[in-house]
């Protein structure tokens, strides 16, 4: 006879440590907005001043990220298992392991800059977590019972994780490179044009999107040859065309034509650029949409 | 007055027309368009019920949309991955892919076997450049051949200078991948052609034998010879569920499902007892069985107008909800004097609702009870047609116990006997055994396609991340100068043209 003991309290305290690891965000979002503008500034003297801003502001988030990882944690030993294995539990785990890929990533001081974007994504991904995809902590239903829960799902959140900051990359060099942020017709955007200016240059932006990119399509492929081997020993088969395999296959494709692009002359720069976020619009789109409501056999939302 | 002559653009003929598509269709570009295309081509497969995945979703497409529903299988939306358009885009990619591929492992394999190409005139005007004075007494030369041989570059000295070349992995990773893809579709292809599987439920007691009889269902793949099915019997000896008693928001969720099984190969065979779960099939060579579904199987017994047993057994009722109210089928031809149907209702833990209707609130046998609608008529077994074990045609039958007939429908708790109406004899709730539907099946290709798989990760892995680059060192008048090149971006091309010349003016390797 199999039991398991859930831990109520536990998971409620969770869900207060996730709150306060937002409040300490939304601080670390506005510090790092703060020192963007301050960075863009014509004094001199409030540029040179704008570099301890960004230290703030990478410290507030690493404060917020370690504070995330406690709830993420609680939630995890609340819920007698690894913390992942619903809507709620991936979007909280999934946004902790996207500010340790991106903290440990801004060992590159060009990737730096977009803390702002990042922080700014984490907050909207906690936020829709709590407010939308919220359940209270169960134990795991035998379907997920298994070591691939582990390796599978932790593989995807990864890979999303490289292509989100491909992505904000990506967004950094469009709106760098878009025709209204160059001409700067009105005073607001010319202001945000020379915001766009202390980003790294266009082509160091795409670089950095496309190596990123790859580690995300290496985990992505991973992703997928773990989920038809978890298929098999669970459904009988490695390939169903289930709804959600279908969607890793087309996530799978577009960033291959994404590779292919980077490689085609006539494709390369913008064009590339865009479908990169095609592909991280399909990762989002795969993450929410499909999850809540496409028909299915992964059925693990929780909600 | 003559009609001016007409001067022919050359021919091209063909041999001509057939090379320009080819190289069109084997270009960079059209793999690009046809991997755009595939991936928008498979979103309808996940917004229309697809018949392989979910053919119930289909019919019932059909019934909603009657109008739209023929439409859309005329463009075979609901057989999106079999289409015709759905392959000639595959089809298309991975011609694609062959032609590209195959020359380029040519060229390839050659450069493999060349030597690192000349060394350019002017080094200067490289992507990455440097340029020295020697320490007294050192070659540079000579050293920067030793430390470029220490990092696995292919070295060559000519004159002066020296050109190395390393990387080439980067291409033979590319190449290993597109290759394996190739090889993942054929696995497929010839691995789900010999492929089997098939659905069977089994209440507790019962057996699988594997051979065609044995299956409820069998989808065969294309070459599916059905003597090759292995001799193998399996016995369910009984299904357990643990569910969620203690913890108050988790109340009724199953912990775990477990079916105890013996399984034989022969009759000689005295049997060996294993236990399949969820994500724990039982693997048999030829044969592998999974646990999908379960649910419960009350014994009924039904004795006729004179005392005889008309029906009796296990039957398989599907559950309906999470708390497992269930809904059983029993036909009993053979009951004196007229033929009879039974729709149950199976309450694993039965409440009455305010209206009179009963309801399950845990799907564990707390307080099992079954509620029975009564019909008598023609069952329509005799006329040789198979009907659905788990539907009641009613319509041409006549409710005799129920809401809409004259008597009630009857209501046992487990092993009470009451009488069917109208001297149609008595019922009897026996006892609950559990039943487990089980997925037979085997693929053959599926090692096949996990190799290749791999294969493929392994070289998208080394092509992606491997950079190939060319270095150059020249000795001139005034000291020394490298150089470097690389295929792709590369962000470290300078920082190598940089440390390669500090080693070389320490002379060390």
């Amino acid at each position: 006879m199999n039991s398991v003991v859930l831990n109520e309290s536990l998971s409620q305290a969770s869900l207060l440590v996730i709150f306060a690891s937002m409040l300490v965000f939304t601080a670390a979002f506005l510090v790092s907005g703060w020192h963007l503008s301050k960075a863009a500034s014509k004094k001199v003297k409030e540029v040179k001043a704008s570099s301890a801003l960004e230290r703030v502001g990478l410290s507030l988030a690493v404060i917020a990220t370690l504070v995330l990882a406690a709830g993420v944690i609680m939630r995890g030993i609340a819920a007698a298992r690894v913390p992942w294995s619903n809507l709620y539990e991936y979007s909280i785990t999934g946004a902790l392991i996207l500010m340790m890929i991106f903290l440990i990533s801004i060992r590159v001081p060009e990737v730096r800059i977009l803390a702002t974007f990042v922080v700014g994504f984490v907050l909207l991904v906690l936020g829709t977590a709590v407010s939308l995809f919220y359940v209270e902590v169960q134990s795991l239903m035998p379907a997920l019972q298994s070591f691939w829960l582990v390796i599978h799902v932790l593989v995807a959140l990864t890979a999303t994780a490289f292509f989100s900051i491909a992505a904000a990359l990506s967004t950094a060099y469009l709106l760098k490179t878009a025709n209204w942020v160059e001409k700067a017709k009105t005073k607001g955007v010319a202001n945000f044009k020379r915001v766009m200016g202390i980003f790294p240059k266009k082509e160091t932006l795409e670089q950095l999107a496309y190596r990123f990119n790859i580690v995300g399509f290496i985990l992505w492929s991973f992703t997928l040859i773990a989920g038809a081997i978890w298929a098999e020993r669970a459904w009988h088969r490695y390939w169903g065309w289930d709804t959600k395999e279908v969607w890793t296959f087309i996530i799978w494709t577009i960033y291959a034509g994404y590779l292919h692009a980077n490689a085609t002359r006539g494709w390369t720069g913008k064009r590339a650029v865009w479908l990169g976020l095609v592909g991280f619009a399909a990762v989002v789109f795969n993450f929410t949409i499909v999850n809540m409501f496409f028909k299915g056999l992964h059925v693990y939302s929780g909600l | 007055m003559s009609l001016p002559q007409r001067y022919d653009a050359p021919d091209i003929g063909l041999t001509g027309w057939s090379r320009w598509i080819w190289r069109q269709l084997t270009s960079m570009k059209t793999a690009l368009i046809l991997l755009l295309l595939l991936a928008a081509a498979a979103v309808p497969g996940s917004i229309y019920p697809q018949r392989s995945a979910d053919p119930n979703g289909v019919a019932q497409f059909f019934d909603n949309n009657p109008e739209l529903a023929p439409v859309l299988d005329f463009f075979q939306l609901f057989d999106v991955y079999g289409s015709i358009w759905f392959s000639a885009i595959y089809i298309l990619l991975f011609t694609s892919l062959v032609g590209c591929v195959l020359p380029r492992t040519k060229v390839h394999y050659d450069a493999l076997r060349q030597e690192p190409v000349k060394t350019p005139t002017t080094l200067s005007r490289m992507p990455a450049y440097q340029k020295s004075t020697t320490p007294k007494g050192l070659d540079p030369v000579q050293v920067g051949t030793q430390i470029l041989r220490g990092r696995g570059y292919r070295v060559i000295k000519r004159g002066n200078s020296i050109s190395a070349e390393k990387g080439y992995m980067r291409e033979t990773g590319n190449l290993v991948f597109h290759l394996s893809l190739v090889g993942v579709l054929i696995a497929v292809g010839v691995g789900g052609g010999y492929s089997f599987s098939g659905q069977r439920v089994l209440a507790e007691g019962d057996t699988f034998v594997n051979n065609l009889a044995g299956f409820d269902s069998l989808s065969p793949g294309l070459f599916f010879n059905p003597e090759t099915l292995t001799p193998l019997s399996v016995t369910l000896d009984k299904f357990e569920v643990d569910y969620d008693f203690t913890n108050k928001t988790n109340i009724g969720a199953p912990l775990d499902f477990r079916a105890t099984v013996t399984r034989k190969t022969s009759s000689e065979d005295p049997g060996e007892t294993s236990v399949i779960q969820v994500n724990a099939p039982l693997d048999e060579p030829g044969a592998s069985l999974y646990l999908t579904g379960h649910g419960y199987a009350p014994e009924i017994t039904v004795r006729d107008a004179n005392g005889d047993i008309s029906y009796s057994g296990a039957t398989i009722f599907l559950p309906q909800d999470n708390n497992m109210t269930s809904i059983g089928i029993i036909k009993v031809p053979d009951n004196q004097p007229e033929q009879i149907g039974i729709v149950a209702f199976f309450y694993p833990t039965a409440a009455e609702l305010s209206t009179g209707a009963y309801t399950s609130m845990f799907p564990g046998i707390v307080n099992p009870l079954i509620s029975m609608n009564v019909y008598t008529g023609d069952l329509g077994l005799d006329s040789g047609q198979s009907l659905n074990v788990y539907a009641l045609d009613t319509e041409r039958l006549t409710q005799v116990a129920g809401r809409d007939a004259p008597t009630p429908g009857i209501v046992l708790e487990l092993g009470q006997t009451k009488d069917l109406p109208n001297g149609l004899g008595t019922v009897t709730f026996d006892g609950i055994k559990r039943f487990a539907s089980l997925d037979i099946a085997h693929n053959p290709g599926q090692f096949w396609v996990l190799l290749f798989s791999l294969l493929a990760l392994a070289g998208v892995i080394v092509g992606l991340i491997t950079p190939r680059r060319r270095v150059w060192v020249k000795s001139t008048a005034s000291g020394f100068e490298v150089a470097a090149l690389s295929k792709r971006e590369d962000p470290r091309i300078e920082e190598v043209v940089r440390e390669l010349t500090q080693e070389i003016k320490k002379g060390s390797k």
